[in-house]
């Protein structure tokens, strides 16, 4: 229980350091006027000089009240945030210039929403949370809107602001419940009150709140926002949407509800059981009848949203250092994915998957890298999305959630018909004979590849570190 | 017992040939056609030769496995890279390293396009093979396993035939949704183990040693059936194997039939039997029932059929009821046909599709009705069509006789009805067969192209001798063969009756061998 103020800055050095850089791009924006991908430069060295210390964890402490707690929990997401955000930026600098939307204050929105997810990684205390998530949302919000001249675009950060704003009410909602049956915000305190007297309202509070983070993660039946987003959205946005936005939202998802209500594990896991389990069918029968590659992957990223809550729902140390180790991957492999879309996508061309055909001939080498991230999507040895899907699915086992796990596995084997669809057309049929032939990579967007695909490879060959530091980083969940 | 140096022997085997589809795919060019096919052509002999090795330093006496390669992978999950050939599977590694030289020569003319990615899929799907009858951990087993998968899909679904698309998804989506099972399954018993006796292992040697309480192995053997049989194929899972088999080039078909189809057999006899005895004999009459009709539905959709290549496709149907039925009668001689008959049909079958690929090469078609009296024209095709037809079917002196043979004996031992339908089968392995070759070959000669068809060449003939060879060398002479498998399947069977008893918890006189009919009545 924390007694006193205890104000630690080092506690919070890789908020207050992606703030001061989120600043200084911000001022730096008024003095570079023309070559705005500069900016984005200066947001990339700037978090490749904060990655270090943001892995770098000390003993769990609570600091400032109780309100933050920066363990190795908070710093494993941190890094996942980081990274996230670095491959987004790098993607983005090319990708402005080419729908003409060159505006310095993209980058700084970017770190701003990088700094709400970190805020929401370490959150101890429900204000906390809803702060951070808010600070993240807002950013999305203008993100979303950036390709002001697509009406698609406008369409989508319209129904995601709207849709956002309900959620957040409600998540806030939840809270107050939980504040007033409780009487304290912070998880520890909350934890403590659980089970005294009458718990209504805490059950009321814990309903809300999954509620709340279920819009975020985009499980059934909150997911309507996502695939209309994702599609309107600049593509380095909708990747930075599907893998930070969603594993910040996990990260909180877990810290509340493994802190705050773990004496509630079996009312709260019944309810999720069934979320999950409609999450990862829905999405995955959805997708497959998705023509469109974003779409498509948006419904994609809804069912993985429904195995990694699996995870959730075991409760056990594997379950969830699997859902950490679970988005750790699907940073890489996601954002692989998005990187390859968002290279192609341009002037309407390269929204279908049909336009995919016969990139083996044209392309080789990027038909061979979307297979890779597509595969690994799909959960097939030897890659990274496999060993996740392992993860989650041993502590399904492990805690003797059957038949979830049963439905997990049929969700990746439906999931794999879509994810073999466009690798079918890539390497199967031959090219439209006058059709546009596909831009090839530059530099910039080889350095992303090159990383991304390394990470998919070898978070599956060789997962043991990995593993070590997934489970490292959830213990202190589960003390 | 490990090799006498210590050296990583099974890897080197197993990896030879992705290092070999690596260098064609990173330092070589497209159109370099002649230097890629001898590449895989010399990687494929290289990997067969090291192979050899394998037989010659094999210890008869040990039924334990050999060559051993054991370091930690995953030490959290008790996953390790776990390696071991034993009397199981060394000949189902000899057959794939030595398959692998017949399909990269059977695809020496046939394939044109993207020859580069052609030949290292090739190459790969042999490693993957390999890893699988290597592995001996369920987790690097499970690894391999759904490797494979993938250079296979590309070969059926970028160099198939008209309906490649349609065939290469079938083919994917049935064997890895049976395969996901087959992973929960593993997961299954890996907790289970690992909460009874507090090893947390993915090691099948030790998971073998305590076998999980009976309800617990129902429902794992479930799991395990639905991964393994979809391989096997086992009726009815079996509608992707004619569709598969169709579409493929000719040497896709024929590592489907000589490799890919053992992989689901071998695994029933390494991992279900002794890991799951009592679920295994529990379910042994279905299993045999399925079989029976399997050998017979099999045969006959194979008499009904018009394409020379889906008949060969459906004939495998029957053939591999053969396999399981010998697995599911729980003595010594099944077992023994069993891997008799993985061998001989992955010879024989393969060898069919091989000659069946000649003969669309020159005529592009594979109707039956399309060409008469082929055997006038083509004198030497026709004798080796005759050898293989009359080994696929299981005539004394060939290679199928032996394995029928002991899976018969091992199916009257344990009731004599299982053994009168056996025999039921294998006459109608005869009347499709010889019928085939009866409306292909004999008669006055028609086709629509008319007289001038080739003969076979240099090339194929040498490709096909080996099969020829090896057909009557297990025919004539196959003690060396089954002296192989000997000393590891009669531990298997007494591993299997002792587990069994651990898993009821209940004492069974000990004996030699369990027949099915008695099983049954125990478990009652």
């Amino acid at each position: 229980m924390p007694a006193g103020l205890n104000i630690n800055f080092y506690a919070v050095m890789p908020e207050i350091l992606v703030t001061a850089l989120a600043l200084i791009v911000l001022i730096l924006d008024f003095f570079i006027r023309k070559n705005k991908a500069a900016l984005g430069w200066v947001s990339i060295v700037g978090l490749l000089c904060i990655l270090p210390v943001a892995a770098y964890t000390n003993e769990p402490y609570p600091v400032f009240g109780g309100t933050v707690i920066a363990d190795s929990f908070s710093a494993f997401f941190n890094v996942i945030f980081i990274i996230a955000a670095i491959f987004s930026i790098l993607i983005s600098m090319d990708y402005l210039k080419k729908i003409g939307v060159d505006r310095g204050e993209y980058y700084h929105i970017i770190l701003f929403a990088t700094v709400g997810m970190m805020v929401m990684g370490a959150a101890n205390d429900l204000i906390n949370v809803y702060v951070g998530l808010e600070l993240m949302a807002l950013s999305f919000y203008i993100l979303v809107a950036y390709r002001v001249t697509s009406a698609r675009s406008v369409e989508g950060a319209l129904k995601y602001f709207v849709l956002g704003a309900l959620s957040s009410g409600i998540l806030l909602y939840g809270m107050s419940f939980t504040y007033g049956a409780a009487g304290s915000t912070n998880f520890m305190e909350i934890a403590a009150e659980l089970g005294k007297g009458d718990n209504t309202y805490l059950t009321l509070g814990i309903i809300l709140m999954a509620a709340g983070f279920g819009f975020k993660i985009a499980a059934f039946p909150f997911h309507l926002w996502a695939p209309d987003v994702y599609e309107g959205a600049p593509t380095p946005v909708t990747a930075l949407l599907s893998v930070g936005s969603k594993a910040a939202a996990f990260a909180a998802f877990l810290r509340v509800f493994t802190a705050a209500f773990p004496a509630f594990q079996a009312d709260w896991s019944s309810m999720l059981w069934v979320v999950s389990a409609a999450t990862m069918i829905f999405g995955a029968v959805v997708a497959i009848s998705q023509k469109n590659i974003v779409r498509m992957l948006a419904y994609s990223s809804i069912a993985h949203a429904g195995i990694i809550m699996i995870g959730l729902l075991a409760f056990n140390d594997t379950g969830l250092s699997g859902v950490a180790y679970y988005l750790l991957v699907y940073a890489f492999m996601n954002m692989g994915a998005f990187t390859i879309v968002a290279l192609f996508r341009n002037k309407g061309r390269f929204e279908n998957i049909d336009e995919y055909r016969g990139l083996a001939s044209t392309r080789p080498l990027l038909a061979f890298l979307m297979a890779l991230f597509l595969l690994s999507l799909a959960g097939i040895p030897p890659t990274g999305g496999f060993a996740a899907k392992f993860f989650v699915l041993s502590a399904a086992i492990d805690a003797k959630y059957y038949w979830l796990a049963s439905i997990g596995v049929v969700s990746t084997a439906i999931s794999l018909f879509f994810y073999a669809k466009v690798i079918f057309y890539m390497y199967m049929r031959d090219p439209e004979p006058g059709a546009e032939i596909a831009p090839s990579s530059g530099v910039i967007y080889n350095i992303v590849l090159f990383c991304t695909a390394i990470g998919t490879v070898l978070l599956g060959v060789y997962p043991a570190p990995f593993i070590d530091m997934a489970i490292r980083a959830v213990r202190p969940l589960l003390m | 017992m490990t090799g006498l140096t210590g050296f990583p022997i099974l890897s080197t085997i197993t990896f030879l040939p992705a290092l070999g589809a690596l260098v064609i795919i990173l330092f070589y060019k497209k159109d370099w056609a002649d230097l890629i096919k001898w590449t895989a052509l010399g990687t494929s002999a290289v990997t067969f030769l090291v192979s050899l090795y394998l037989p010659l330093t094999f210890d008869m006496a040990d039924p334990g496995l050999q060559w051993v390669e054991k370091t930690v992978w995953i030490e959290r999950f008790g996953i390790s890279y776990y390696m071991g050939v034993d009397g199981i599977s060394l000949l189902l590694v000899l057959l794939t390293t030595f398959m692998t030289i017949i399909c990269v020569l059977a695809s020496w003319r046939e394939i044109n396009t993207k020859l580069k990615g052609y030949m290292a899929l090739f190459l790969l799907t042999e490693t993957f093979s390999l890893g699988i009858f290597m592995a001996m951990d369920l987790f690097l087993f499970y690894i391999f396993w759904e490797a494979v998968l993938i250079p296979m899909v590309f070969i059926i679904g970028i160099w198939g035939g008209v309906r490649k698309f349609y065939s290469a998804i079938k083919f994917f989506i049935f064997t890895f949704v049976g395969s996901l099972f087959m992973l929960l399954g593993i997961l299954a018993i890996y907790f289970y183990h690992g909460k009874v006796t507090g090893v947390y292992t993915f090691d099948s040697t030790i998971l073998s040693l305590s076998p999980a309480a009976p309800a617990v192995q129902f429902w794992v053997f479930i799991a395990f059936f639905l991964g393994f049989a979809v391989k096997v194929p086992m009726f009815p899972l079996h509608t992707w194997l004619p569709d598969a088999h169709t579409d493929a080039p000719t040497a896709g078909s024929i590592v489907l039939a000589a490799v890919l189809l053992k992989l689901g057999t071998y695994a029933f006899v390494r991992f279900t039997l002794p890991m799951l005895p009592n679920a295994s004999m529990l379910f042994a009459p279905l299993m045999i029932g399925i079989s029976i009709f399997a050998i017979i539905y099999g045969a006959l959709v194979t008499i009904a059929q018009k394409d020379i290549k889906k008949l060969i496709a459906y004939s495998s149907v029957s053939h591999m009821g053969f396999v399981m039925l010998g697995i599911f009668v729980f003595n010594i001689e099944g077992l023994k046909g069993s891997v008799m008959q993985m061998l001989n049909h992955g010879v024989s079958t393969g060898a069919l599709f091989l000659l069946v690929g000649m003969i669309y090469e020159r005529t592009h078609t594979r109707m039956i009705g399309d060409y008469t009296g082929l055997f006038k024209e083509l004198p030497v095709y026709g004798v080796f069509f005759l050898i293989v037809v009359l080994s696929s079917m299981g005539m004394p002196t060939t290679n199928g006789f032996i394995g029928e043979l002991f899976v018969l004996i091992g199916a009257f031992k344990a009731h004599w009805v299982y053994a009168v339908f056996v025999a039921f089968g294998v006459l109608l392995g005869a009347v499709y067969l010889l019928w085939l070759f009866q409306r292909v070959f004999l008669g006055n000669f028609h086709y629509a192209g008319g007289h001038g068809l080739k003969d076979l060449g240099l090339r194929e003939i040498i490709e096909t001798a080996p099969l020829i060879i090896l057909i009557f060398w297990i025919g004539l002479y196959p003690k060396p063969f089954l002296n192989v498998m000997d000393a590891s399947l009669t531990k298997l069977v007494a591993q299997v009756e002792t587990n069994y008893k651990k898993g009821n918890g209940e004492a069974v006189s000990p004996r030699a061998s369990l027949d099915a009919a008695a099983v049954e009545r125990k478990v009652e």
